[in-house]
C-alpha cells in the first residue's frame, strides 16, 4: 500500500502570544565532545500542553533535563516569564518554577504520601513539624488532582499503584507552585484507564495555567492531549506543529527518515549464512511473552524497538541473567537450559552489555585483566584449548592504549568498548549479543566497531544487535525483529525503511492504514 | 616539576647530581607508601635500639610480625573481594583454646589436633561465605555475629577458663626454629611459615583466582555478567581468611600462650595492615605484599612504642587513629586520583 | 474510607490534646514494625512455657521487674542506634562510650552530691563530642561508618585502658538511687527508659530532623534533590546515638555505684543494640523502621536472657544464640526485601535502555 500523499509543506505553528511562559533559545549540549543537542528552540505558553517527540537519542530527555536544571547547557538561554534563568542544580530549576517527573519517580517508598510531598519543606508549628497541616495540605492537593479516586495522605507510597504514585509526583510539583511541569514518558508503565486518569490531571493543571511539557513516543496519546508538538531529530528541532494540522504518519516521517550518509560494512550474502544457531520457541518470563526467534550462524539479527519494549530483557534472558521460565531454547539444535551467565559463557554465548562501565568492565583493573575477565571463568579444559593471547586480541580490535597494565578507567569510551569486545572475543563465542554497542562513542570509533561486528559474523558467529539508532540497525542487520511491550511485533527484511520499523515499534500501523483519508486522527483504542 | 624542554643557549646543562636526584625522586614516587613508611620506622628502630639491627634482632621482629602478617594476608583476600571478616580474632582464640583442650599436653595429639583445627577454620569460613552470598546478609553483620558465636562457643565448652595445655611440639611452631644455620642462632619456624604462606598467597593472587577476586570486588555485576561465579569467589576468600586465622593461631599459641584474650582485636589489626598496604575497603584494589608490609609497619610501630615505654593500652588508640587515617587517605586519593 | 471530598476541611489544632493522642495512637498501630510484635508475643509464650516446664519464675512481679530493668541499659543504647541505622549508618563505638561515660560520671561527681548535675552535663557532653567526631569522620573524611566508628572505639578503648585498671569510685549515694529507686510500683530506671523511647519516637515523628533522617537513609539522592542537608542530618543522628550511649553509662554508674572500664564491652552493647534494632524491623540499609520496633526487640532479648537464666543455661550459650538470631533476622528481612523489589520491578515492566529518573552521570546518553 502506498503511503498517503503528504501535505505540500509541514506547517509550523505560529507563536500565540507575544510573551510565552517558556522560551528556550539556541540550546546546545555537548558531552565529551559529542554534540547531543545542536541549537534547539522551544516555546511554550502558560496552560499549554506541549508534546516533544523523537526517536531514542534525538535529545528529548537532554533538552528537558537542561530545563529542569539537571544539566547545564553548553550554549543557549532559557527564559521563564521573560526572565533569563540559569540553573546549575535541580533545586535551581525548582525555584525557577520547573518540576520534572521522571519515569523512575523520586519518591521514598517507605514514607507516606504527605511526607514525600513535603520533604524538605515540612510545615512547622513552632519548632515541631505540623503533621496535621502537612496531611491536610497534601489532601487538598490530591483532592484537586484526583477527586474521584481519593488518595489518603497517610498511605505509604510504596503500596500505591504506579498511577497513583505519579499523582503524588504531580502533587509535589503543585506544592512548590511550579509553573512548568515536565513529564518524561509518563505513560510507559500505565494501563489504558490509568492514562485517562493522567490526562484528567493534566487538564486540571492546564486550568491553573501550568504549562505541561510531555515527552512521549505514543502518538495516539499525544494527539489526544497536546496542543502543539515539537519534533526533534538527531539533536535538532525539525518542526513545531499544531496538533490539528498534522497526521501521525507525517509525524513519524519527521521523526525518522534521513539520508543514509553513514556507510556500513556489506551485508552477508545469503550463501554465507549458515544453520540455525539459536532457536527460541514460545519463550517467556516475567517481562517477555511468546518469543519465537531464530538466529543463524553468520548473520546479524537486528532487534529494534522503543524504550521499554523488552529488548534488553530478551538479551538478558538468552544470556541467563534473568532466564526464560517457559518455552524451548535450542543451541545448535540441542535443547539447553541456560540459567546463569556462567552457563551461557560455557555454552559459547557472549553479551556486550548496554552500560559498559557498570556492567562490562572492572574499571580499576588493567586492560589485560579486563580482557581476560570472561576467559578466566571458563573451565580449565576449555582454557587450555584456546589460550589467551591478549596482545593479538587487542590488536584485532585496534585498541589504542598505553600499555596492557593501564587501568581501563583511563581509556576513552570507544576504547573501553573495544576492551569489552576483546573480552568476548577471548571466549570464542558462537553467539554474541550486542546491546547498544556504539552508544556514547564518536563517529570514527563507531565505524571500527561496525567493521568488527561484521567481521565476526563473517567468521560464522551468530550476532544479535540491539540498537536504538535506526540507521545502525538497518545498515548492519541482515534481518530485523521489532519488539513492542515485551513481545515481538514483527519482522522486516534488510534495507527496510525507518518508518516501517517505527510503525511496528509504536503500533501505529493502524493509523498508517487509515491515513488514506487525510481526516483527523482516529480516537480510542 | 618538569625539566626545561630545551635549555636556552646561555643556560648550563642541569648538573648530573640534580639529574640523579630527579630520577631518584621519580622512582620514589612509584614505590607504594607502605614501604617508605616501613623504611623510616626500621631506621628509627635501629637507631634507638642497638639490638634491633642485628640478625637476631631482625629475626625476632619478623617472628613477632608473622601472625599478624598472615592474618593480614587473609584479610586482603576478603577485602579485595568487597567484603569484611571480623571473626578472625575470635577464631584465633577459639583455635588456641580448642587446641589446648584437645591436646591436653600430649605431643602425640598435636598433628591430629592441627587437622581438627583446620577443619574448624574451613567450616567457619564456609559458614561466613554462605551467609554472605546465599543469604545475602551483609558480611560485617555475619562476621560480627560469628565473632559472638565463636566467643560463646569457646567459653561454653571451657566454662569460662581455658583448660588443658598445648603440647611441647605444638608450641615449637611459634617458639623455636631450625637451628645450626650459619650466622644465625636459629631460623624461627614462624618466619618460614610466613614466607611459605606469603609465597603461596602471592602465587594465588597473581593467578586466575586472584584476578577474579579483584574483579568481583571492583564490580561484581560486571564479573557476574562475564560468567564468573561471584558466590564461589567470595566463599573461597572467606575460607582463606579463616585458614589464615588458624595458622596465625598455631604460631600465637606457641609464643603468646593460651589465654582467653589471645585473639582480641586482631581482626582490626589485620584490616588496618591490609589498608595500610594499599587494599581498598570495598574491593578491587590491593596486594598481598602490601598487606604484609602493613603488618610489618604495625609491628615496627608497636615495638617503637614499647621502646619508649608507652603502655600497651595506647596500642589500641594508635591502631584506631591509624585505621581512620589510612582509610580516609585512601578515600581521598581515590576521589582526586 | 470516606471520600476525601466529603471530609470536612477543618484545620485541626495540634494543640488539642485529645486529637494529638488519637493521632499518635493511630500512628503507632500503623507502624511498620507490626510483625515484631507478633514475634514478641510468640517469644513470650515460648519462654513462659519453657520456664514453667523447668520450674522458675516468669510471670511474677519480681521476674517482670528484673526483665524490665535488664532492658533499660540496652534499650537506651538501642534507641540511639535506631536513629543511626535509619540514616543508613552504624555506630560501633557505643560500648566503649558506655564504659568511659560511667568512669567520667564517677570522676566528675567525686562523691559529692552537689556535683551530680555537673557530672550529668559532663557525661552527656562527652557523648555529644564522640558523636560529633563519628559524624564528621563519616561525612567529611568520607570513611565507611563501620571503620570510622570502630576506629573511634579503639581510640576510646586506648584511653580507658591506659588510665583505668579497675572500677572507679566516686558515685555519690544520691545518684545511686536512680538505679534502684521506684516511682510507685515502677522502677525509676524503667521510667527513664520509657522517657527515652518516647523522646526518640517524638523526634522521629514530629521534628524536621527526624523526618529528614528517614529520607537520608532511604535514598540520599532523593533527599538531596529535595534540599535536605544530608551531612548535617547524619551528624545529628550520630550525636544523638552517642549521647544515648553516654546516658546508659550514667545509668550503669548509678547501678554499680562506680564507673567501670569494662562494663560496655562486657555487656556487648554494640552488637546487642544492633540485634535489637534489626529484630525490631528497622532496615539495616536505612529509611524504614522506628524505635517502637526496637523496644520490642529489646524486650525479646530480655525475655530470652531471663529464660536462659532460669533454665540455667550456660551464660555463653546466650552469645551463641544471639549471634544466630542476628543472622537469621537479617537474612529473613533481606529475603523479604528482595522479594518486594523483584515484585516492583516486574510490575513496572521491562526497563530496557532507559536513562532513568534521578540524576545520571553526565554521559552522552539516549535523549
Amino acid at each position: 500500500m502506498n503511503p498517503p500523499e503528504d501535505k505540500p509543506a509541514t506547517p509550523t505553528a505560529e507563536p500565540r502570544t507575544r510573551s510565552p511562559l517558556l522560551v528556550m533559545r539556541g540550546i546546545a549540549k555537548e558531552f565529551y565532545g559529542v554534540r547531543v543537542l545542536k541549537g534547539v528552540d522551544l516555546e511554550c505558553e502558560a496552560g499549554e500542553v506541549h508534546a516533544i517527540v523523537g526517536e531514542n537519542g534525538a535529545g528529548k530527555s537532554t533538552l528537558m533535563k537542561i530545563l529542569a536544571g539537571a544539566y547545564t547547557p553548553t550554549e543557549g538561554e532559557v527564559l521563564i516569564d521573560g526572565e533569563p534563568v540559569r540553573c546549575t542544580h535541580p533545586l535551581d530549576g525548582q525555584q525557577a518554577g520547573v518540576s520534572i517527573i521522571y519515569q523512575e519517580f523520586n519518591l521514598l517508598p517507605d514514607r507516606t504520601v504527605a511526607e514525600n510531598i513535603y520533604l524538605g519543606r515540612e510545615p512547622r508549628r513552632g519548632i515541631l513539624v505540623d503533621r496535621h497541616k502537612m496531611e491536610d495540605d497534601a489532601a487538598a492537593l490530591l483532592d484537586q488532582l484526583s477527586p474521584d479516586d481519593p488518595i489518603s495522605p497517610r498511605e505509604m507510597v510504596g503500596t500505591l499503584a504506579v498511577s497513583k504514585q505519579q499523582t503524588v509526583e504531580i502533587a509535589k510539583a503543585l506544592s512548590v507552585d511550579s509553573k512548568i511541569v515536565v513529564m518524561d514518558e509518563p505513560t510507559a508503565a500505565l494501563a489504558a484507564h490509568e492514562v485517562e486518569r493522567l490526562f484528567a490531571q493534566i487538564r486540571r493543571l492546564k486550568e491553573r495555567g501550568i504549562a505541561v511539557l510531555y515527552i512521549s513516543h505514543r502518538l495516539k496519546e499525544i494527539f489526544e492531549i497536546a496542543e502543539r508538538i515539537t519534533v526533534l531529530k538527531d539533536g535538532e528541532k525539525v518542526a513545531t506543529v499544531n496538533t490539528g494540522d498534522v497526521t501521525a504518519p507525517q509525524l513519524v516521517r519527521m521523526m525518522v527518515g534521513r539520508e543514509l550518509d553513514q556507510y556500513f560494512p556489506e551485508r552477508a550474502k545469503p550463501e554465507a549464512i549458515g544453520d540455525v544457531r539459536l532457536r527460541l520457541k514460545g519463550c517467556g518470563n516475567d517481562f517477555l511473552a511468546g518469543i519465537d526467534l531464530e538466529v543463524r550462524a553468520g548473520e546479524i539479527l537486528g532487534i529494534a524497538g522503543l524504550q521499554g519494549s523488552g529488548r534488553t530483557e530478551l538479551a538478558r534472558a538468552i544470556f541467563g541473567d534473568d532466564p526464560f521460565t517457559t518455552g524451548t531454547f535450542e543451541l545448535d539444535g540441542k535443547e539447553r537450559h541456560i540459567h546463569s551467565p556462567g552457563q551461557a559463557v560455557a555454552a559459547g554465548i557472549g553479551f556486550v552489555t548496554e552500560d559498559r562501565k557498570a556492567e562490562g568492565l572492572a574499571l580499576s583493573q588493567s586492560v589485560r585483566d579486563n580482557v581476560a575477565l570472561a576467559w578466566r571463568g571458563l573451565r580449565r579444559a576449555v582454557r587450555r584449548e584456546h589460550k589467551l593471547r591478549t596482545a593479538d586480541l587487542v590488536k584485532a580490535v585496534e585498541l589504542r592504549y598505553r600499555n596492557l597494565g593501564q587501568e581501563v578507567r583511563f581509556l576513552s569510551g570507544g576504547n573501553q568498548q573495544k576492551v569489552v569486545l576483546a573480552k568476548w572475543l577471548a571466549t570464542e563465542p558462537r553467539l554474541l549479543i550486542f546491546d547498544e554497542p556504539t552508544r556514547g562513542i564518536d563517529v570514527g570509533a563507531k565505524a571500527g566497531i561496525h567493521d568488527l561486528i561484521r567481521g565476526l559474523a563473517n567468521e560464522g558467529v551468530a550476532v544479535v544487535l540491539i540498537s536504538s539508532e535506526l540507521p545502525e540497525v538497518i545498515g548492519m542487520s541482515d534481518r530485523i525483529v521489532v519488539m513492542r511491550q515485551g513481545e515481538i511485533a514483527g519482522e522486516v527484511g534488510p534495507g527496510a525503511s525507518e518508518a516501517e520499523i517505527m510503525f511496528l515499534a509504536t503500533g501505529e500501523r493502524d493509523i498508517a492504514a487509515d491515513a488514506a483519508s487525510p481526516a483527523a486522527p482516529e480516537e480510542g483504542a | 616539576m618538569s625539566m626545561p624542554s630545551a635549555p636556552a643557549p646561555t643556560e648550563l646543562e642541569p648538573s648530573r647530581g640534580s639529574q640523579a636526584a630527579g630520577a631518584a625522586l621519580a622512582w620514589l614516587r612509584g614505590v607504594p607508601v607502605v614501604w617508605l613508611v616501613l623504611a623510616v620506622l626500621l631506621v628509627w628502630l635501629s637507631v634507638e635500639s642497638s639490638v634491633f639491627a642485628t640478625p637476631e634482632g631482625i629475626l625476632a621482629y619478623l617472628k613477632r610480625s608473622a601472625p599478624i602478617a598472615i592474618l593480614a594476608i587473609g584479610a586482603y583476600f576478603v577485602l579485595a573481594s568487597g567484603e569484611f571478616d571480623l571473626s578472625v580474632g575470635s577464631l584465633v582464640t577459639v583455635t588456641v583454646v580448642v587446641a589446648a583442650k584437645l591436646s591436653d599436653g600430649d605431643p602425640s595429639n598435636t598433628y591430629p589436633v592441627i587437622a581438627v583445627l583446620f577443619a574448624i577454620g574451613i567450616a567457619v569460613g564456609l559458614f561466613n561465605g554462605f551467609c554472605t552470598t546465599i543469604l545475602r546478609v551483609p558480611s560485617f553483620i555475619v562476621t560480627l555475629a560469628m565473632l559472638l558465636i565463636l566467643n560463646g562457643l569457646v567459653f561454653l565448652w571451657t566454662n569460662g577458663a581455658p583448660t588443658g595445655a598445648l603440647a611441647d611440639n605444638f608450641r615449637e611452631f611459634g617458639r623455636k626454629g631450625i637451628e645450626g644455620i650459619p650466622w644465625l642462632d636459629e631460623l624461627p619456624y614462624s618466619v618460614i611459615v610466613l614466607f611459605v604462606v606469603a609465597g603461596f598467597a602471592v602465587w594465588l593472587a597473581r593467578g586466575g583466582f586472584g584476578r577474579r577476586v579483584l574483579a568481583v570486588g571492583d564490580n561484581d555485576r560486571a564479573a557476574a555478567l562475564s560468567g564468573i561465579s561471584v558466590t564461589r569467589v567470595r566463599i573461597a576468600a572467606f575460607v582463606l581468611s579463616a585458614t589464615s586465622a588458624v595458622i596465625a593461631a598455631i604460631l600465637l599459641g606457641g609464643f603468646a600462650g593460651v589465654t582467653a584474650q589471645v585473639g582480641q582485636g586482631l581482626e582490626f589489626q589485620a584490616i588496618t595492615a591490609a589498608v595500610l598496604g594499599g587494599t581498598v575497603l570495598g574491593g578491587g584494589r590491593g596486594s598481598v605484599m602490601g598487606a604484609v608490609g602493613g603488618a610489618l609497619v604495625l609491628q615496627a610501630l608497636f615495638q617503637l612504642l614499647n621502646l619508649y615505654s608507652v603502655e600497651n593500652a595506647v596500642e589500641q588508640t594508635v591502631t584506631g587513629l591509624l585505621i581512620i587515617g589510612a582509610v580516609s587517605l585512601a578515600a581521598f586519593r581515590t576521589r582526586s586520583g | 474510607m470516606s471520600r476525601v471530598a466529603d471530609r470536612p476541611r477543618v484545620q485541626v489544632n495540634t494543640g488539642s490534646a485529645r486529637n494529638f493522642v488519637a493521632d499518635s495512637l493511630a500512628a503507632i498501630t500503623r507502624t511498620t514494625s507490626g510483625p515484631v510484635y507478633l514475634v514478641l508475643v510468640g517469644v513470650f509464650f515460648a519462654c513462659l512455657i519453657a520456664v514453667a516446664i523447668h520450674g522458675g519464675e516468669f510471670l511474677t512481679g519480681e521476674a517482670i521487674k528484673e526483665m524490665l530493668v535488664r532492658s533499660v541499659a540496652l534499650g537506651i543504647v538501642a534507641v540511639g542506634m535506631t536513629l543511626v541505622i535509619l540514616g543508613a549508618s552504624l555506630d560501633l563505638s557505643v560500648a566503649y562510650v558506655v564504659s568511659l561515660a560511667s568512669i567520667i560520671a564517677a570522676e566528675v561527681m567525686d562523691d559529692a552530691t552537689g556535683n551530680i548535675l555537673i557530672g550529668i552535663v559532663a557525661v552527656i557532653g562527652f557523648g555529644a563530642l564522640v558523636g560529633l567526631v563519628n559524624g564528621l569522620v563519616i561525612t567529611k573524611l568520607r570513611v565507611n561508618p563501620f571503620i570510622a566508628t570502630l576506629g573511634v572505639a579503639l581510640i576510646i578503648r586506648g584511653i580507658i585502658e591506659s588510665r583505668y585498671q579497675g572500677t572507679v569510685t566516686g558515685v555519690p549515694e544520691g545518684f545511686q538511687k536512680l538505679g534502684y529507686d521506684d516511682l510507685g510500683p515502677i522502677p525509676l530506671s524503667v521510667v527513664l527508659l520509657f522517657a527515652v523511647v518516647a523522646l526518640g519516637w517524638f523526634i522521629l515523628r514530629y521534628t524536621r530532623f527526624g523526618n529528614r533522617l528517614y529520607a537520608v537513609g532511604g535514598n540520599e539522592e532523593v533527599a538531596k534533590l529535595s534540599g535536605v542537608r544530608t551531612h548535617r542530618v547524619l551528624i545529628g543522628a550520630h550525636v544523638l546515638c552517642a549521647m544515648a550511649a553516654a546516658l546508659t553509662g550514667l545509668f550503669l554508674a548509678s547501678r554499680l555505684g562506680a564507673g567501670s572500664p569494662t562494663v560496655g564491652p562486657e555487656g556487648g552493647y554494640d552488637l546487642e543494640a544492633i540485634a535489637a534494632v534489626v529484630l525490631g524491623g528497622t532496615y539495616l540499609l536505612g529509611g524504614r523502621g522506628g524505635v517502637l520496633g526496637t523496644i520490642a526487640g529489646v524486650l525479646i532479648l530480655a525475655m530470652l536472657d531471663h529464660t536462659f537464666n532460669e533454665l540455667e543455661v550456660n551464660a555463653f550459650a546466650k552469645d551463641v544464640a544471639r549471634g544466630l538470631i542476628i543472622i537469621a533476622a537479617v537474612a529473613a528481612y533481606s529475603i523479604r526485601w528482595r522479594r518486594r523489589k523483584r515484585a516492583e520491578a516486574v510490575a513496572d515492566g521491562p526497563g530496557d535502555s532507559g536513562t532513568g529518573g534521578t540524576l545520571q552521570p553526565q554521559e552522552a546518553g539516549a535523549g
